[in-house]
């Protein structure tokens, strides 16, 4: 196809903007990194644009040896990885079933799930259930409220549904029955959904601070967003205080360290990110497909 | 089963033990159905039944249920309070802002992408816009006191370069909403495209094709081809985002907002938080989310029926 000049004209400031969107969604963290690692001196100064002055580890030593740190990375890590497995069993339970064709009542079932995604119990009741429930301070309080997502499961049941029906036909002439058809057949199919419905979950539990805030009150289960929550809200106290003069040392001190942590809670996503990217277009693509 | 006894009974009959006998082949997987319907009832529909207790009075220990009716005195409690319609009227301000703003940005983004046709370039500005979606709302405001901090951050030095005075970003009620969209658009411009750009694929090669033929430009294309395109995600996406306008970016408000800027930032989530969580005023806040709940699900509900009436386009 020929294009016209002032296509040509178009395409090349495009592509100039789409660069300055990239810069724009990188600055932040290229800043805050920078920050991590410069001195007190130019933080204070101001100087820091997304190249670290006067490089140093400072404020990492000083988070690593902070125990309420490690404890809440612990803590982050061992109730990601729970919550994770316990949203992945239960939102494969309710898809794989909703998938087969036929099945008896599958309408008023798929309702019971749906109604959910609009209407609720709101805040206050769901705390109340928690509490009735004896489970505030343990780990389940943080898992078990938020472990199915009933749009994640749309998805995942979308997927299972696209896969041929001849091949499960198949299995059920050799006798295989419902539950290793799953195990055997349908799961290992499915690896690029379940991958992306463990990075939706796992960062999901990984960046979750709001139900470790009001169903635990005891300091040593919080999870590492709280800590750094924390941070923030010292932050803004001295703001409040009206204590914001440029040359409030303690305020530099903390913003290296606000840095450091930011970068150490952010890190484990900027890893696993890159491997998933590939599938959860996908998944994405698969929530958009209408019933 | 025999077959005799189905030839025999009327046609009604042979459906329901069709039925029947379909469900005995699916008993498996009925039960692994009953642990995420008990899990449902017990997470999701307990919690909704628990909604009563806005016309019921709490007792400290007592059930979540409440003790005894009370009729509408809790809804009577708010709906009198000034304080409550001032964060009634800053959440619905809030949230139609960042809609009005945020909700076209992923559809341009998403436009403009299109346009690029380096695979790599492409693939570089997609990485790049949908990772800010996977932070935690605490590493965002994080991140943004870094960046407006009145004293060392890298925004007001630029102004101040600039000959400006620096501006407390977070601490200046004005501010505010523009913080709060400006960073949801940040955060979320890239992640909401991605359905638009799949939409975008899907549209048939021939449509433009035949565009052109009829002299259309690029432009005329995307007015008349593409648009039209990708119109019914457009409107999905909108009525999705309506059903939630009261209970708009609660974690973010909560973790901005200072005692300056409360007279604008405070929405019904925040508030139904410090009352009820933070003062344990149970059935009042339970009143208060109940209230916003059954709006949300009204607005849903109305935006739905006319989108299904003037675009065919509808969730349900």
């Amino acid at each position: 196809m020929k294009y016209s000049r002032g296509y040509k004209v178009f395409r090349i400031f495009n592509g100039i903007f789409l660069a300055l969107i990239c810069i724009v969604c990188l600055y932040p963290f290229l800043n805050t990194l920078a920050t991590s690692l410069s001195s007190n001196t130019s933080v204070l100064r101001g100087e820091i644009g997304i190249f670290p002055k006067g490089i140093n580890f400072e404020a990492y030593t000083r988070i690593m040896k902070d125990s309420e740190f490690y404890i809440g990375y612990k803590n982050t890590v061992v109730y990601t990885v729970l919550g994770t497995l316990l949203s992945l069993t239960i939102t494969i339970a309710t898809a794989y079933p909703l998938s087969r064709r036929g099945l008896v009542g599958k309408k008023y079932i798929m309702l019971f799930f749906v109604f959910t995604m609009y209407f609720g119990g709101g805040m206050i009741p769901s705390f109340l259930l928690v509490k009735n429930l004896h489970i505030m301070n343990t780990i389940w309080a943080v898992i078990l409220p938020g472990s199915l997502s009933v749009y994640n499961m749309l998805i995942m049941r979308t997927f299972f549904a696209s896969i041929p029906e001849s091949l499960s036909e198949a299995a059920k002439i050799d006798g295989i029955g419902d539950f290793r058809l799953l195990t055997k057949i349908i799961l290992p199919l499915s690896k690029p959904i379940i991958a992306t419905m463990t990075l939706f979950y796992a960062v999901g539990y990984w960046n979750d601070w709001f139900s470790a805030l009001i169903y635990m009150s005891d300091s040593k289960k919080h999870p590492v967003t709280l800590y750094l929550r924390s941070v923030v809200m010292g932050l803004t106290k001295q703001a409040m205080s009206g204590n914001i003069t440029g040359n409030d040392v303690a305020e530099v001190a903390n913003k290296t360290v606000q840095g450091a942590t930011v970068m150490l809670v952010t890190i484990p996503i900027l890893c696993i990110y890159p491997f998933v990217q590939k599938y959860f277009v996908s998944g994405v693509m698969l929530g958009s497909v209408k019933e | 089963m025999s077959t005799d006894l189905c030839k025999i009974n009327q046609k009604k009959n042979t459906k329901w033990q069709m039925k029947w006998k379909k469900i005995k082949q699916d008993r498996v997987l009925y039960l692994i159905l009953l642990i995420p319907i008990i899990y449902l009832i017990v997470f999701k529909y307990v919690p909704m039944a628990g909604n009563i207790l806005a016309f019921r009075k709490f007792k400290i220990g007592g059930s979540m249920f409440g003790e005894r009716w009370v009729g509408w005195k809790y809804f009577n409690l708010f709906i009198k309070d000034s304080y409550f319609w001032q964060v009634f009227k800053n959440t619905f301000l809030l949230s139609v802002l960042n809609l009005l703003f945020g909700f076209p940005i992923p559809i341009i983004l998403a436009l403009l992408l299109n346009e690029v046709k380096n695979k790599a370039g492409k693939r570089v500005v997609q990485t790049l816009t949908y990772l800010p979606k996977f932070l935690s709302t605490v590493v965002v405001v994080s991140m943004l006191q870094t960046l407006l901090s009145p004293s060392t951050g890298a925004i007001n030095s630029i102004l101040q370069g600039l000959g400006f005075d620096s501006i407390y970003f977070l601490n200046e009620s004005s501010w505010f909403r523009p913080v709060y969209i400006i960073s949801d658009i940040w955060q979320f411009m890239g992640w909401n495209s991605i359905l638009y750009l799949t939409a975008l694929t899907s549209i048939d090669p021939q449509l433009y094709e035949a565009a052109a033929i009829d002299g259309a430009g690029r432009w005329k294309q995307t007015l008349h081809v593409t648009l039209p395109g990708i119109m019914p995600t457009i409107v999905i996406t909108l009525i999705l985002s309506t059903g939630s306008v009261l209970s708009v970016g609660f974690e973010k408000v909560l973790l901005l907002y200072t005692s300056n800027t409360m007279d604008v930032a405070d929405v019904i989530s925040t508030y139904t938080y410090r009352m009820g969580i933070v003062n344990s005023q149970y059935s009042y806040t339970t009143a208060v989310g109940l209230f916003q709940g059954v709006i949300n699900l009204f607005i849903i509900t109305a935006v739905n029926k006319i989108s299904k009436k003037t675009t065919e386009t509808s969730l349900w």
